[in-house]
C-alpha cells in the first residue's frame, strides 16, 4: 500500500542522506521525497511517498525515528490528510496548438508562467493522480520536458506535526 | 546546559580533554598524519594511555573488547583515508553487536575535503550505514560538544559506535573550552521506563502459561541486567536460555538453563523454544540463526512478550503479542515485583518433557578419538581455568563450541562477534579484555585461519606485556565452510583448506612470546595447565584437531528450530 510519511529532521548536514541510505540499505521503496527547511531554519520537513504492506511501513517508521538526526516521524496515510505536488511542463504551442493548450491549462487550473514563439511552460499543482491526467490529457508529442517536486503533504485540521 | 570554564585550547587538546573528562583510560589507535596534532597533546598528558596497535582494524577491536568485558565505552583513534576504511570492520562488528565505542578519526583540512586530497576519504559517508550516529566537526567550537554527544549517543538507549570526524585544521584551531556536564536533544531520548499496562499483560500470561521459556540475548548482558534476570528466572522455575550474544547472564551450569538457542544451538533449547506457550523474550532480537526459518518458528502459536530498548527490534522478524520497549533493567524490576504476588503455574509437564529432550545428550562427541577433538579441548580449557576465564573468540567452528562447551556463569566473560562474524576479531580484541581486566585470565580461542586475519596484533600484545593465552584449533581447514561444503556442496571443499600454514610456535617465538604444539589427546590438558600458570607471557597453543569433526546439532539454512541435524554419535 502506498504510505506518506512527513518527517521533522535536524537540518544538519548528511541529515538526508542519512534517510535516503535508510531507505536503500534496507530496500525500502522511494516514490518521491521532498525536502526543505520549516519556518523553524534548524529543522526540514520531509515528505517520502513510500509503498510496503503493514509490516515494512511499521519497520520504515520505527529505523526513520532511530536515528540521532530525526526529531518526529508520522505516517500521513493513517487518517485525513492532504497532499500537493507542483509540475512545471513544457510543451509545443506553435500558432496551430496554442489556443487548444491555453484551454487544456484553464481545465486544469494550470497557469502559463513562460512563453516563447512555439512553447508554453504550464504550472500545474494537484496531488499526483491530477498530474497524471494533465500528462495524459496531452498529445504525447506536445510534451517537451516535465518536472515534478513530488509529493508534499500536511495533516487535515487539527492534526500537525511539529515539536 | 552546565559548562565548566576553563582556558583556551587548541582543538587536539580539547579532544585530551574529553576523553579525561569522560575518565577514558586506554585509547586503542595508529597514527598518522591527520591526527599529528592529536598525538602530540596524547604526548604531554599522561592521564589517557595509549595502546598502539598494528592495524586500524585491530584497533576498534581491541576497543570493542575492552568495551564489551567492562561496561566502559571503548575509544578508537585513528588517521584519515585508509586509516579509517581499516578500522571500517572494526565499526561494522560494534555496530552488529551493540557495543559502545567512540572513534575518532582525522579528516584532511576543511579546505581540501572534496578535492581528492593525500588520505581523503569520505568517512561520514563511508561508516554512515554502520554508525548509531556520526559526525564532521568543521568548527573547533562546536568539537567539545560533539564529543560528549558522541559518548552520550554512544552509552545510552541501544548501544552503538559513534564516529566522529575531525579535521586536521581543526585541530590546530584554538578556542575556549567549555565542557557540557550534560547534554539535552530534542531528536533524541531513549525511554527507560517500560509501559505498565504492558507490563501487567506480560505477568498475567506468564502466570497462566503451560510450556514457558525465558530467552535472553546481548541486551540484558549490555544493560547489565543478569542479577534481575538470575532473580526473574529463580522466582519463576522457568525454563532459560541465552543466545551466543547472551552467555553468561544466566549461569550455564545452573539445571534451568537449557544451552544456546539455534543453528547450533542444543536439542532441549530449539525445541523448548519451538514447543513453549509464552515465550519471554528479552533483549534478544529473533535473528536467523536463532530462530532458523519465521515461518516455521511462527507455526507453532505462541504468545510472545518482548523487552526491548530499541521499538525497531520489535515485530521485525517475528510478530510480537505483548511489545514492552524500555530498559531492561528497569521492566526487570518491575516485571519481578508483579511476579512475586502473581500465582506460580504449575510446569511439572513441560519441565518433564524438556528433561526427555536434555537426556538426548546433543553435544556428545567421541571421546575415546586418538586424534585431538576440538571439543575435549574446550572441556579442558573450562577445567583448567576454573570456568573463570574471559574467553574471546573469532568465527567459525571453533566459536561454536567454546559457546557450546565453555560454561559462562558469569557475564561479560565471553567475547564474540556474533552479528557480524568477524573473523580476526578475537586476538585484538583480547587485548583490550586483558587491559581492562589487568591480572585476569584471558583466552583467545581461535581456529588457523582466523586468527592469521589479525595476527600482527602479536607484535603489540608483545609491547604491552599482554599474557594471552591463545588456543588455537587447528584443522588445516575453513571448518565452517568446509561443514557446509560438506552437508551442503557434495564434498567439494572448494579453496576451504588452508596449506601452507606458518609454524605457529616458532612464529610465536618469533615475536617474542611461547609457543606449544599439541598432537596428542593426553597432551591437551598438560600444554593448558603450563600456559594458563604463566601470568606473564603469552602462549600460543596450536592443538592439532580433528580435520572431519562437525559442530552439532546444525539446522540447516531455511529450515525450522526442530528440524536439526544431530551428531552420528547419537
Amino acid at each position: 500500500m502506498r504510505h506518506l510519511i512527513s518527517i521533522l529532521v535536524e537540518n544538519e548536514a548528511g541529515a538526508l542522506s542519512r534517510i535516503a541510505g535508510l531507505f536503500s540499505a534496507r530496500g525500502y521503496n522511494i516514490e518521491s521525497l521532498t525536502v526543505a527547511p520549516t519556518e523553524d531554519a534548524s529543522m526540514s520537513r520531509m515528505t517520502i511517498v513510500t509503498s510496503g504492506s503493514d509490516d515494512v511501513v511499521e519497520q520504515i517508521t520505527k529505523q526513520l525515528n532511530k536515528l540521532i538526526d530525526v526529531v518526529k516521524v508520522v505516517d500521513l496515510s493513517e487518517a485525513e490528510h492532504i497532499e500537493r505536488e507542483l509540475m512545471l511542463i513544457k510543451v509545443r504551442a506553435g500558432q496551430k496548438e496554442r489556443e487548444d493548450m491555453k484551454r487544456m491549462a484553464d481545465i486544469f487550473r494550470g497557469r502559463i508562467i513562460d512563453v516563447s514563439d512555439n512553447t508554453y511552460t504550464i504550472e500545474l499543482t494537484g496531488d499526483g493522480r491530477k498530474l497524471d491526467a494533465f500528462i495524459q490529457a496531452l498529445d504525447q508529442g506536445a510534451i517537451i520536458e516535465t518536472v515534478r517536486t513530488g509529493t508534499s503533504g500536511i495533516g487535515r485540521g487539527n492534526r500537525v506535526l511539529r515539536v | 546546559m552546565d559548562r565548566v570554564k576553563t582556558s583556551a585550547l587548541s582543538g587536539a587538546e580539547i579532544v585530551v580533554r574529553c576523553l579525561q573528562e569522560e575518565a577514558v583510560d586506554y585509547v586503542f589507535g595508529y597514527p598518522g598524519g591527520a591526527v599529528l596534532f592529536i598525538y602530540d597533546a596524547l604526548f604531554k598528558q599522561d592521564k589517557v594511555k595509549h595502546v598502539l596497535v598494528r592495524h586500524e582494524q585491530g584497533a576498534v577491536h581491541a576497543a570493542d573488547g575492552y568495551s564489551r568485558s567492562s561496561q566502559k565505552v571503548g575509544v578508537a583513534l585513528v588517521t584519515s583515508g585508509p586509516g579509517v576504511t581499516n578500522a571500517v570492520t572494526g565499526i561494522a562488528t560494534a555496530y552488529m553487536d551493540s557495543i559502545p565505542l567512540v572513534v575518532i578519526t582525522g579528516q584532511v583540512p576543511t579546505h581540501a575535503i572534496g578535492l581528492d586530497a593525500f588520505q581523503e576519504c569520505d568517512t561520514v559517508g563511508i561508516t554512515r550505514p554502520i554508525v548509531k550516529h556520526n559526525m564532521l566537526v568543521k568548527d573547533v567550537k562546536d568539537l567539545a560538544s560533539a564529543m560528549k554527544k558522541a559518548f552520550h549517543i554512544a552509552t545510552t538507549g541501544r548501544p552503538g559506535p559513534v564516529v566522529v570526524d575531525i579535521p586536521k585544521d581543526v585541530t590546530a584551531a584554538v578556542t575556549e573550552f567549555n565542557y557540557p556536564d550534560t547534554i539535552q536533544m530534542r531528536s533524541y531520548n531513549p525511554v527507560r521506563k517500560g509501559h505498565a499496562g504492558q507490563i501487567r499483560k506480560a505477568v498475567q500470561l506468564l502466570s497462566e502459561a503451560e510450556r514457558p521459556m525465558i530467552y535472553t540475548g546481548g541486551g540484558v548482558i549490555l544493560s547489565d541486567a543478569s542479577e534481575l534476570l538470575r532473580e526473574l528466572v529463580k522466582l519463576t522455575g522457568f525454563p532459560c536460555t541465552n543466545t551466543l550474544m547472551g552467555l553468561g547472564a544466566y549461569p550455564a551450569t545452573d539445571r534451568q538453563f537449557l544451552g544456546m538457542p539455534g543453528m547450533h544451538g542444543t536439542y532441549e533449547c530449539n525445541n523448548a523454544m519451538q514447543h513453549s506457550d509464552v515465550l519471554l523474550a528479552i533483549g534478544a532480537r529473533f535473528d536467523d540463526r536463532v530462530i532458523g526459518n519465521p515461518a516455521h518458528f511462527a507455526s507453532n502459536p505462541r504468545k510472545i512478550i518482548h523487552i526491548d530498548i530499541d521499538p525497531s527490534s520489535i515485530s521485525k522478524r517475528v510478530k510480537v503479542d505483548v511489545p514492552i520497549v524500555g530498559n531492561i533493567p528497569d521492566v526487570l524490576d518491575e516485571l519481578v515485583k508483579l511476579l512475586r504476588a502473581a500465582p506460580k503455574p504449575d510446569i511439572s509437564a513441560w519441565w518433564k518433557r524438556i528433561e526427555e529432550w536434555r537426556a538426548k545428550d546433543c553435544l556428545k562427541y567421541d571421546r575415546n578419538s586418538k586424534i585431538i577433538k576440538p571439543q575435549f579441548v574446550l572441556e579442558k580449557l573450562y577445567e583448567v581455568t576454573k570456568g573463570d576465564a574471559f574467553v574471546t573468540s573469532d568465527v567459525g567452528q571453533h566459536q561454536m563450541w567454546a559457546a557450546q562447551f565453555y560454561k559462562f556463569d558469569k557475564p561479560r566473560r565471553w567475547i564474540n562477534s556474533g552479528g557480524l562474524g568477524t573473523m580476526g576479531f578475537g586476538l585484538p580484541a583480547a587485548m583490550g579484555v586483558q587491559l581492562v581486566n589487568p591480572g585476569a585470565t584471558v583466552a583467545c580461542v581461535t581456529g588457523e585461519s582466523s586468527i592469521q586475519m589479525c595476527l600482527q596484533e602479536l607484535s603489540t600484545c608483545k609491547q604491552y606485556r599482554l599474557p594471552i593465552k591463545i588456543v588455537n584449533l587447528n584443522n588445516k581447514y575453513m571448518g565452517m565452510v568446509r561443514q557446509w561444503q560438506q552437508f551442503f556442496h557434495g564434498n567439494r571443499y572448494s579453496e576451504s583448506y588452508m596449506d601452507a600454514l606458518p609454524d605457529f610456535v616458532k612464529l610465536a617465538e618469533g615475536y617474542g612470546h611461547r609457543g606449544i604444539l599439541v598432537d596428542k589427546p593426553a597432551d591437551v590438558e598438560p600444554a593448558l595447565r603450563e600456559a594458563f600458570a604463566n601470568k606473564k607471557e603469552l602462549y600460543f597453543l596450536d592443538f592439532i584437531t580433528d580435520q572431519t569433526e562437525n559442530v552439532y546439532p546444525m539446522i540447516p539454512g531455511g529450515k525450522g528450530n526442530t528440524e536439526m541435524i544431530l551428531s552420528e554419535e547419537l
